[in-house]
């Protein structure tokens, strides 16, 4: 038998400690809208596969085991509703592994905010709040 | 199909406590009913979700789907075997590594509500995007 008592308790406590200063990271960045760093992306209608909203898309990337991708669709289309002008597109993150990984996107759901022509101006990854993307699309409308 | 998310919850935290007693006795035995477990939740049949609706008794608020933590338990297994072997051959990292990152993933789902495992999903898919 492996005798890993005092050993085992250690990983214990170091697994914990470090899972926890993950979880309350994770919390604290999940569905934030951040500037989107290095060279700014701009999609296209072929890109996507549908036409852009007139002033503003929201992308929504999603995959068949995301738990929180349900209640985004909803706050998106909560959103779309109100705001006059803005598509929002849902996009199956594993039969656009092109897009994915041209947009390095790393988890589902990733939310892109478009401006008018397409460019990304803000990317939210995790369940985005409402009033963040408000927010957000006030930025990609008013410019 | 549909979860109640409050015994996925009660499943990860009880996940949790079984691996850390994994990782602090040593027990290549209580690593093996752990793989046991992950695979009978794989198929619906989870027995930690079991000893939750004989305790509570108090319909959910709400319903989540079931496949994300489904998937989820699969990684759960394969970390759970890995570790097994691990213990099995006597290989202390192997056995500490797995074991502990199997601890790492239920306690962000018991404390935080966050689906580690569910996360790797498009990361394995971009690396073998052909997998089907």
């Amino acid at each position: 038998m492996l005798s890993c008592s005092v050993t085992g308790l250690a990983v214990v406590l170091v697994t914990l400690a470090v899972a926890t200063l993950v979880g309350v990271i994770v919390r604290r960045r999940n569905g934030v809208p951040r500037d989107v760093g290095g060279d700014v992306e701009r999609l296209t209608t072929g890109d996507l596969g549908a036409p852009l909203g007139e002033r503003a898309t929201l992308v929504q990337f999603s995959s068949a085991f995301c738990q929180p991708c349900r209640a985004t669709r909803r706050i998106l289309s909560e959103v779309t509703a109100m705001v006059p002008g803005v598509a929002h597109l849902e996009i199956d993150a594993e039969s656009r592994l092109d897009l994915v990984r041209s947009l390095n996107i790393m988890r589902t759901p990733t939310v892109l905010i478009l401006d008018a022509s397409g460019r990304v101006v803000k990317r939210a990854s995790g369940q985005p709040r409402k009033a963040d993307v408000i927010g957000a699309l006030g930025l990609a409308v008013g410019e | 199909m549909q979860v109640d998310p409050r015994a996925l919850r009660f499943s990860a935290a009880l996940t949790t406590v079984v691996l850390a007693l994994v990782l602090v006795t040593g027990s290549a035995w209580l690593l093996a009913a752990q793989a046991v477990v992950f695979a009978l939740s794989l198929f619906g049949a989870s027995p930690y979700g079991m000893i939750f609706k004989g305790i509570v008794k108090s319909p959910p608020s709400e319903l989540e789907d079931a496949a994300p933590p489904r998937f989820a338990q699969a990684v759960g297994l394969v970390f759970a075997l890995a570790g097994l072997v691990g213990y099995v051959t006597q290989i202390t990292p192997l056995a500490l590594g797995a074991t502990a990152a199997a601890l790492f993933a239920a306690f962000l789902n018991a404390a935080f509500g966050f689906c580690l495992g569910c996360e790797m999903f498009l990361i394995i898919r971009r690396i073998f995007p052909a997998a089907n």
